[in-house]
């Protein structure tokens, strides 16, 4: 019995869409109500909250700003990385794909610096309500940030070896990344507004 | 490691080269728009406006940037029906989620 997984090549006559992007799109979806969820528990402790701080109060709006450009900026070089499979050009793969990799580094050293800046001034989840959501949502979205960019890393990497066996089906892996990168994006998105800004 | 230009991988993937092309032209033209929106996003917040209308111009502008990378960078201009009716689904599912525990506390809610 072959384990094998069909139509990761060619799209199911029935859908017209390979299998992998299904399974991508359902955990995309279950990925929206995960974050859905967290954002639902931050608007109701905010409108519950008769003192809720203006985000600046604790937060670094330029760092934070500068966080929103490098994950735009990764966005692109990954639509660049799977265009560059498209156009057959490997090596613009590889430079497109390192840039969204370091993207996500930068991501995460600016993260660094507003942790650490926040608990050297002691301030924990435990301290109010609003670090323990500004806490656990940021917390959540760099870990999808760490697995985005471990999946990227793979395909740059030890991965790309099925680029010279099965083009096709590498290439459609790495648009199924792509996407899961793109949610990661998005998240943040909202997350910046609505933690930093408002 | 170079396969460029080898027979075996010309023209990878279902996708033509106008398509790639008007893909890669999308994407730098979504990248400066949300370079702009996110200017606007922080240039909205130093204006210090009432704050029932600065929630809702910050969500907009997120709207629009959500809007913008789900449509093009995730492909969703071209993408197929059973996609949406996936999304579709999770939005149905989504907004009592993040409506009813707000709607529980609707009366005694505060914005400052």
């Amino acid at each position: 019995m072959s384990m094998e997984i069909p139509y990761t090549v060619e799209a199911r006559p029935d859908t017209g869409l390979t299998n992998g992007k299904i399974g991508i799109w359902l955990f995309l979806a279950s990925e929206v109500m995960l974050f859905g969820s967290l954002f639902a528990s931050y608007v109701m402790l905010r409108v519950g909250n008769a003192h809720w701080p203006p985000g600046a109060t604790y937060l670094n709006i330029p760092l934070a700003t500068l966080n929103t450009v490098i994950l735009i900026s990764s966005s692109v070089t990954m639509v660049l990385a799977w265009a560059s499979l498209a156009r057959n050009d490997f090596g613009r793969f590889r430079l497109f794909m390192g840039i969204t990799i370091l993207c996500g580094f930068g991501f995460l050293t600016v993260k660094y610096f507003e942790y650490s800046a926040k608990f050297h001034h002691e301030l924990y989840p435990s301290t109010n309500t609003f670090l323990a959501i500004y806490f656990t949502l940021t917390g959540l979205h760099m870990l999808h940030v760490i697995g985005g960019m471990a999946v990227n890393g793979y395909f740059w990497g030890p991965g790309s070896a099925q680029w010279k066996t099965e083009p096709v089906h590498f290439m459609n892996r790495v648009e199924n990344a792509g996407l899961f990168w793109h949610l990661v994006d998005l998240v943040w998105i909202f997350l910046f507004p609505i933690l930093y800004l408002l | 490691m170079s396969d460029s230009h080898d027979p075996k991988h010309a023209h990878a993937g279902h996708h033509s080269p106008e398509e790639v092309d008007r893909y890669v032209r999308a994407a730098y033209f979504v990248f400066g728009s949300l370079l702009v929106l996110t200017g606007f996003t922080v240039g909205a917040y130093f204006l210090h406006l009432p704050k029932r209308f600065a929630i809702t111009l910050a969500l907009a502008i997120a709207a629009t940037k959500g809007t913008l990378v789900a449509a093009w960078f995730m492909h969703l201009v071209s993408e197929r029906k059973l996609i949406f009716w996936m999304l579709g689904l999770t939005a149905v599912l989504f907004l009592p989620l993040l409506l009813l525990p707000t709607l529980t506390v609707l009366d005694h809610i505060h914005l400052r």
